[in-house]
């Protein structure tokens, strides 16, 4: 069975991400890809255990009406290099409010973890035959790899000087 | 300047532990060279032709005596002795062994050092006034808005993959240090009717392939809301900015397309969501960072100093030096030292570890305890009283620190160029000692006045070629290195892209074009008319029939 790292633990995944030209809808949880559930959206209107996943260059704002009908929403790197997807997340989350499974799919390594959860992706799915499953539970610790970021994000959306009191000043 | 607290220094702690992981895993051959190389590069870790290249971050170019010396130590251990200063402020190791960078991280964040997104396709170091806090035209210190704005970009969750590398400058002074016109953002800091501290924000400007002049966006935006503004353009950028084109990600492009007006809108959609969040800076939070930027204790002195006056009176060559690399200081009886790395015969930027041990020697005991680097690639002690300027120069001299050429056609910008780089088309630095060597005497030099003659190994233009007034671009035809010249560009407050005077020259001829490039603004300037200034009054065409003069005799009896 598939592995997804969910809220940081190693978890069995039995969603199927239909690929962007699939025509028909399965049976069992699928995540599809915008263009279908655009298209079929009739059909999908009643169905559970459905999510829709979008390529770098589709707009949340579309999906946008309807987030709180889907359990899943995924987002598609082609290319780990590509960081459209970080964008995407963020707007899901803070300007759509998308409280849901919110997940990296495609070319999803475990140096981009950190930024990745802290754009508000709480389901990372690297490739399946990209790491081991030894590899995979040594991964979780890119998760952590800074423990008080400067920035304000999704996951922490006050910056460090709102977080903590910063002293230091020399006298 | 700023030092680092707790939370500061367990990020770059922390970043040498990841990056020590990630090497780890790449020499295991767990992550491929696809996958490492955003990483290394996000490192400022380039892999070059003799060996790799590390750029460690000079913050806006401000550092203490202790970081020279950790510099100094580094560059004997791990590499051969020497550095290179960069145009944009920082420091390379040319010749350090991949398994080592690690260590040589290690020992960095012992001294609040690092290499953080010194390239790659993220937001840059920041680069300032080096300047900046004494000279005499500075309205607003750009340092702790730039330290601000470096703390909120070194590892920004959402813009560590854009679609192209991103450079951001900020400059709080009348004349323009920084730059600013140049870069992806370009930051002026301005205060408005009220008196009120904000950002002028300038966007899209850029050299390299396309070279553009950036453009307003933004007359002022208030101190409070400038990151939630510069996360609104980056968003903007980092969502449509084309991936498809390399030469055509820059957010220069991004913005030619679509105008400055639908740019601007935009920009300003996506900041009615975020302004006024959290990431509204603080006057708490200023006014911390802004401790770190206090004068000095300056000494109560007289405007000028009696022995120093003497003192250029008696000593010619002291006199030369001070009149071009002393700057007048904002306090009474201080000014600044420019400390040349344009000597000729040595590449212009670089400075070995036993120089680099005497600068930081002479910081502690004249400029307390600080050094500044520029984007003209020399050093500068910002804080020397003027009765010490007799006792710098002398040690300066000593170490051959001390070429008294800032501003003058030997004060070069050059990148390392086809020596060392791996995207160069044809050598830069052998080009420059060559004009070097051409114009060493020092009173022509003098008499020619100020000019900046700017040299880009290759199109990517880390020279800064098309905005020096004249400007020497490498390329290559047919697997030969040829140079491109370009004249009457600048950098500053009227910055402007020099025009292509017609082709280009092999690089034995490059001495003799400049030569008479410099014979027709002798012969045509005003009075005290500089160089640049002569250029524009003229245009090209007086230095194209002069530089090419031979080419049509030649041709003509060719056709003849």
């Amino acid at each position: 069975m598939a592995k997804l790292i969910k809220n940081g633990k190693v978890v069995d995944d039995n969603w199927q991400v239909l690929p962007a030209d699939a025509t028909e809808v399965p049976a069992g949880p699928v995540i599809v890809p915008l263009a279908l559930w655009k298209s079929a959206a009739a059909e999908l209107a009643d169905r559970g255990e459905l999510g829709v996943w979008l390529a770098p260059d589709e707009d949340p704002a579309e999906i946008a009406p309807a987030l709180s009908g889907l359990d899943v929403v995924a987002v598609a790197f082609p290319k780990f290099a590509d960081g459209r997807g970080y964008s995407t997340a963020a707007l899901l989350r803070t300007r759509y409010g998308y409280q849901g499974e919110l997940r990296a799919i495609g070319d999803v390594l475990r140096d981009q973890f950190f930024y990745l959860t802290r754009c508000g992706f709480d389901a990372l799915q690297p490739q399946e035959a990209r790491y081991t499953s030894e590899q995979l539970e040594a991964a979780l610790a890119s998760l952590g790899d800074f423990s008080e970021p400067y920035q304000g994000a999704v996951d922490r959306a006050e910056p460090v000087w709102r977080r903590h009191a910063r002293g230091g000043v020399p006298a | 300047m700023y030092r680092y607290d707790a939370f500061d220094q367990r990020i770059v702690d922390e970043r040498v532990a990841q990056f020590s992981d990630q090497t780890n895993r790449y020499l295991a051959g767990e992550l491929n060279e696809d996958e490492y190389r955003p990483l290394r590069l996000q490192n400022g870790l380039y892999i070059q032709k003799q060996a790799p290249m590390l750029r460690v971050a000079v913050p806006y170019g401000l550092m203490s005596a202790d970081q020279l010396r950790r510099i100094a130590r580094l560059a004997r251990d791990y590499d051969k002795g020497y550095v290179h200063f960069s145009t944009r402020q920082n420091i390379q190791f040319n010749w350090p062994a991949l398994e080592n960078v690690p260590k040589i991280l290690a020992e960095l964040a012992e001294v609040e050092m690092h290499a953080i997104q010194t390239s790659g396709n993220c937001i840059r170091n920041f680069t300032s006034d080096p300047y900046a806090g004494v000279a005499g035209d500075e309205a607003i210190d750009p340092r702790p808005w730039a330290e601000i704005l470096r703390q909120w970009a070194t590892f920004h969750p959402e813009f560590a993959y854009l679609p192209r590398k991103f450079k951001m400058a900020v400059n709080g002074a009348a004349e323009d240090r920084a730059v600013i016109l140049c870069h992806d953002i370009g930051l002026d800091l301005v205060r408005n009717e009220a008196g009120e501290t904000g950002f002028r924000v300038l966007v899209g400007g850029g050299l390299g392939r396309t070279p553009i002049i950036g453009k307003e966006i933004s007359a002022f935006v208030p101190w409070q809301d400038i990151i939630t503004y510069c996360e609104a353009i980056l968003r903007v950028y980092n969502r449509f900015g084309r991936r498809d084109n390399m030469y055509k990600a820059r957010i220069k492009i991004l913005v030619q397309s679509l105008g400055i007006e639908a740019f601007r809108e935009q920009v300003e959609a996506e900041w009615a969501h975020s302004r006024g969040g959290p990431s509204t800076l603080t006057e708490a939070e200023v006014a911390r960072v802004s401790g770190h930027f206090v004068d000095p204790s300056y000494a109560a002195l007289p405007a000028e100093d009696a022995g120093h006056r003497q003192a250029l009176a008696d000593n010619k060559a002291f006199a030369a030096w001070a009149k071009r690399n002393v700057r007048a200081h904002k306090q009474p009886g201080y000014a600044s030292v420019v400390l040349s790395l344009k000597k000729t015969g040595v590449a212009p930027g670089d400075i070995s570890s036993d120089q680099l041990d005497l600068v930081a020697d002479w910081a502690d005991r004249f400029s307390f305890g600080e050094v500044r680097s520029t984007h003209e690639q020399n050093l500068v002690l910002a804080d020397v009283r003027q009765s010490d300027l007799f006792a710098v120069w002398q040690a300066a001299r000593d170490a051959g620190l001390a070429t008294p050429n800032i501003g003058l056609l030997t004060d070069m910008i050059c990148c390392p160029g086809g020596d060392f780089c791996n995207l160069a088309n044809a050598k830069s630095i052998p080009v420059a000692e060559a004009i070097q060597q051409r114009f060493d005497d020092l009173d022509y030099l003098h008499d020619i006045g100020d000019i900046e003659i700017n040299i880009s190994g290759c199109m990517n233009a880390c020279g800064h070629h098309h905005v020096g007034h004249i400007g020497i671009l490498g390329v290559d035809k047919n697997g030969q290195e040829w140079y491109q010249v370009t004249i009457g560009g600048a950098q500053g407050n009227t910055a402007s892209l020099g025009k292509v005077i017609g082709p280009s020259f092999a690089r034995a001829e490059m001495p003799d074009v400049i030569a008479r490039i410099i014979e027709i603004y002798i012969e045509e300037r005003h009075a005290d008319e500089r160089f640049i200034d002569t250029a524009r009054r003229i245009g090209i065409e007086p230095f194209k029939t002069r530089v090419y003069a031979d080419r049509e005799v030649k041709k003509k009896v060719v056709n003849g």
